[in-house]
C-alpha cells in the first residue's frame, strides 16, 4: 500500500524537478526583478509595470500583436481548414500538402529574408512590385516593409505563410477522421458540399480546430524573430517580445524587460487553461 | 412511392468488376434484398441506386426517371448504413429532422414527423440525446427514423442489423417488415445474412462474384435453386453435396454416390434420362435428412448408412454430422433420436426433395 502511493511520485519526480528548477522558479524570479530597477537592485514596485501600460511604443506593441493575433490566428486556421478540405478532394493531395508545409521546415530567420527580398521596394528585387508594377505600369512601388501603413501586415502575411501549413497538417487528419458513411448520410439527407462543410465536417472537428486556434494565438502571443530580422521592430511594427528584447538587451532596462516578460505570460494563461481543459474533455470523453 | 430498375448496369474499379450486367426490375412497394456473400456486388449495387458510386456503364431508374447523372439528394431516396452513420454533434431530434431542415420543410410539419416516427418506434424518451448516450439497438432506430422522416420513395438499407446482437437482430427484423407494411414503401435491403433475406425480402436477389445469380421469392429460392452457389447458400444449415452419377438398373432409376445408392422418384425420370452417365452433384437438404424411425409420411425415403461422427442437442431437433468413406453430409433428426456419436446408423433421404445438378456448369438439372 505505501509502495503504491510512493511509485507515482517517483516517476514523476524527476520531470516535477526539472520544472520547478528550470520553469516555476524562472517565472517567479522574473516576477520579482519586474519590481526592481534597470540592474536589478533597487525596487521600485509597480513602476516598471506602469511604464509598460503608458508607454506610446508598448501601445504600438500591443496594438500590432492583436492585428497579429485576429489576422495570423484567423488566415491560419480558416486557410489550413479550407486547403485540408479540398486537397482532401484530389488525387494529388501530398504533393500539394507538402508544398503548403514547406515553409515550416524554413526557419523564421530565413523565412524573414526570403520574404524580406519579396518586400523590397526595388522592382529588380522585390517580387511583390515586380508583380505590381508589371501589371500596372504607372503604379509606384510599395514599401512593403518601411511604409508604417502596411509594414505590420506584411509581417503578418510571412508568418501566415510559415504556418498555415502547420494547421493545415492537424486540420487534414482530423477531416479525414470524419467517417466517409456520415458525409454520405448527409448527402443523402440532402446537404451539398457547403452544407456538408459547416453542418457536419466544421462540428465534428470543432475541438481539433479550438486547439489549432489555442496554438495559433499562443505563437503569435510570443511572435517575435520575423519582426526582428525583417524590421527589428521599426517602422510601427513592433510587438511585445521585440520591445522586451529590446529593453534586455539593448536599453539594458532589466526591471522593464521582466515587466513585460511578466504580461506577456499572464496574457497567455487564460489560452493554455483552456487548452488543458479542452484537452481533459476529449480524454474524458474517450 | 416508386419501382426501381436495373438496366445492364456494369460497375468496375479499376480492372476488377465489381457489379457485372445487373438486370432487374424492382415494382412498386417491393421488399428487395440484395445477398450475398461479402464482395458479390451486393452494396455496390445499391450504393449505385443512393448515387454514392457511378455508374460504369448502363442505366438505373427510379420510378421513370433516369437517374445516373442525378445527385443522391434529389433522387428522393434514404439510407441506414450499416454504422447508423448519425451526425454524432446532433441530438437524436436534429439527427432526424435534418435533412427537413434542408428541404427548406416548416417547423410544425419536421416537427410533427419526426415526433410520429419517434412514435413509430419508440423512441419519444430519446429525442433530446445524443448519439453517444445511446445503445446499439437505439441507435438503429435513430438511423431508420432519419429515413422515416423523409417521406422518400425508396429505403435503402445497408447492413443495418449487422452490429446488433442476435437477440435485438430478430427482434429489429421484425420490425423492419411490419414497417415495410406499415409504410408501402419501396424497400431494397443488402444482407449477407441469408435467414435476413429469407425473413424480410418479398424477392431476394442473390450476388456472387458481381453476378446475378438468381432473382426469385423466397421460397422458390429454396425449392427451386438454379444452381449449386444459390442451393448452398440459401438454407441453414447448408444443402448437403454429393458427386453422383445416375444409373438405370432393372428399370429403376439410382443416383450412384459412391459410398451409396438411393433411388430417383419415378417423376423425375424423365428430366434426368438425357444425364445418365454423366457427373453430376446431387443436393439433399439437411431437414431431408431423417431419422427412420421418425421419418415424417408421405416422404419417399431412401437409406443411407453412415457413421455419425458429431451430434448437436438443439432441444427442438438434433443435428447429426454423418460420414462414408467418402463424404460427410448433415440431418436435423429428430429429438427423440437415438442418434449417439461413434454409431452406425441408417439416415433417411427424402428423395422427393433431391437436387440435381451438372457437375460442370454447376446449373440445376429440372
Amino acid at each position: 500500500m505505501r509502495r503504491v502511493r510512493f511509485l507515482p511520485w517517483l516517476y514523476a519526480g524527476p520531470t516535477l524537478l526539472l520544472l520547478a528548477f528550470f520553469l516555476v522558479y524562472p517565472s517567479l524570479d522574473t516576477f520579482r526583478l519586474s519590481l526592481y530597477g534597470p540592474d536589478s537592485e533597487q525596487f521600485v514596485g509597480l513602476q516598471n509595470y506602469v511604464y509598460a501600460f503608458t508607454t506610446g511604443e508598448m501601445w504600438i506593441a500591443f496594438r500590432n500583436n492583436a492585428i497579429w493575433l485576429v489576422l495570423f490566428t484567423f488566415f491560419t486556421v480558416a486557410g489550413g481548414l479550407v486547403i485540408a478540405v479540398l486537397a482532401d478532394r484530389v488525387k494529388y493531395e501530398p504533393a500539394a500538402k507538402a508544398l503548403i508545409f514547406l515553409p515550416q521546415a524554413i526557419s523564421f530567420v530565413g523565412a524573414g529574408v526570403i520574404w524580406k527580398f519579396v518586400y523590397d521596394f526595388d522592382p529588380d528585387i522585390g517580387l511583390l512590385n515586380a508583380i505590381l508594377t508589371g501589371l500596372f505600369p504607372n503604379a509606384e512601388p510599395v514599401g512593403w516593409l518601411v511604409n508604417s501603413d502596411v509594414a505590420t501586415f506584411a509581417l503578418v502575411g510571412t508568418g501566415i505563410w510559415m504556418w498555415t501549413g502547420f494547421a493545415m497538417t492537424i486540420l487534414s487528419a482530423a477531416v479525414k477522421d470524419v467517417p466517409e458513411e456520415i458525409s454520405e448520410a448527409a448527402r443523402i439527407d440532402g446537404a451539398n458540399e457547403w452544407q456538408l462543410f459547416w453542418r457536419i465536417t466544421v462540428p465534428y472537428i470543432a475541438s481539433t480546430i479550438a486547439v489549432v486556434t489555442t496554438t495559433m494565438i499562443i505563437n503569435v502571443l510570443k511572435v517575435f524573430d520575423l519582426v526582428y530580422v525583417m524590421t527589428a521592430g521599426r517602422y510601427e511594427t513592433n510587438v511585445i517580445a521585440n520591445q522586451m528584447y529590446k529593453e534586455l538587451y539593448i536599453n539594458r532596462q532589466n526591471g522593464r524587460a521582466s515587466a513585460i516578460a511578466v504580461i506577456l505570460l499572464l496574457a497567455i494563461v487564460p489560452v493554455m487553461l483552456f487548452n488543458i481543459r479542452r484537452f481533459q474533455e476529449q480524454e474524458a470523453m474517450r | 412511392m416508386a419501382s426501381v430498375t436495373y438496366e445492364h448496369v456494369t460497375k468496375r474499379f479499376g480492372d476488377v468488376i465489381a457489379v457485372n450486367d445487373l438486370n432487374i426490375e424492382i415494382a412498386d412497394k417491393e421488399f428487395l434484398v440484395f445477398v450475398g456473400p461479402s464482395g458479390c456486388g451486393k452494396s455496390t449495387s445499391l450504393r449505385m441506386l443512393a448515387g454514392l458510386e457511378e455508374i460504369s456503364e448502363g442505366n438505373i431508374y427510379i420510378g421513370d426517371r433516369l437517374v445516373n447523372d442525378v445527385p443522391p439528394k434529389d433522387r428522393d431516396i434514404a439510407m441506414v448504413f450499416q454504422s447508423y452513420a448519425l451526425y454524432p454533434h446532433m441530438t437524436v431530434y436534429d439527427n432526424m429532422a435534418f435533412g427537413l431542415k434542408l428541404r427548406k420543410t416548416p417547423k410544425a410539419e419536421i416537427d410533427r414527423r419526426v415526433k410520429e416516427a419517434a412514435q413509430i418506434l419508440g423512441i419519444e424518451h430519446l429525442l433530446d440525446r445524443k448519439p453517444k448516450q445511446l445503445s446499439g439497438g437505439q441507435r438503429q432506430r435513430v438511423a431508420v427514423g432519419r429515413a422515416i422522416v423523409r417521406e422518400p420513395n425508396v429505403f435503402l438499407m445497408d447492413e443495418p442489423l449487422s452490429n446488433l446482437d442476435a437477440k435485438l437482430r430478430v427482434q429489429a427484423r421484425a420490425e423492419i417488415s411490419k414497417l415495410h407494411q406499415r409504410l408501402g414503401t419501396t424497400f431494397i435491403y443488402v444482407t449477407h445474412d441469408q435467414v435476413e433475406a429469407m425473413t424480410m425480402g418479398t424477392r431476394i436477389a442473390v450476388l456472387k462474384d458481381g453476378l446475378l445469380h438468381q432473382i426469385d421469392s423466397p421460397q422458390n429460392l429454396y425449392d427451386l435453386p438454379n444452381n449449386v452457389f444459390v442451393a448452398g447458400f440459401i438454407g441453414s444449415p447448408a444443402m448437403n453435396f454429393f458427386d453422383a452419377t445416375l444409373i438405370m438398373e432393372d428399370g429403376k432409376m439410382y443416383a450412384d454416390c459412391r459410398d451409396f445408392r438411393v433411388m430417383v422418384p419415378e417423376e423425375r425420370y424423365g428430366v434426368f434420362k438425357p444425364y445418365l452417365g454423366k457427373e453430376l452433384v446431387m443436393g439433399v437438404r439437411p431437414e431431408h435428412v431423417h431419422d427412420p424411425q421418425y421419418a415424417p409420411p408421405g416422404i419417399k425415403p431412401a437409406l443411407v448408412e453412415a457413421n455419425i461422427e458429431v451430434t448437436e442437442l438443439m432441444g427442438n431437433e438434433v443435428v447429426a454430422y454423418f460420414a462414408t468413406d467418402h463424404a460427410t453430409f448433415l440431418g436435423r433428426l429428430d429429438p427423440r433420436t437415438d442418434a449417439r456419436v461413434g454409431m452406425i446408423k441408417a439416415a433417411a433421404f427424402d428423395m422427393s426433395r433431391m437436387h440435381i445438378f451438372d457437375k460442370e456448369t454447376e446449373k440445376a438439372i429440372r
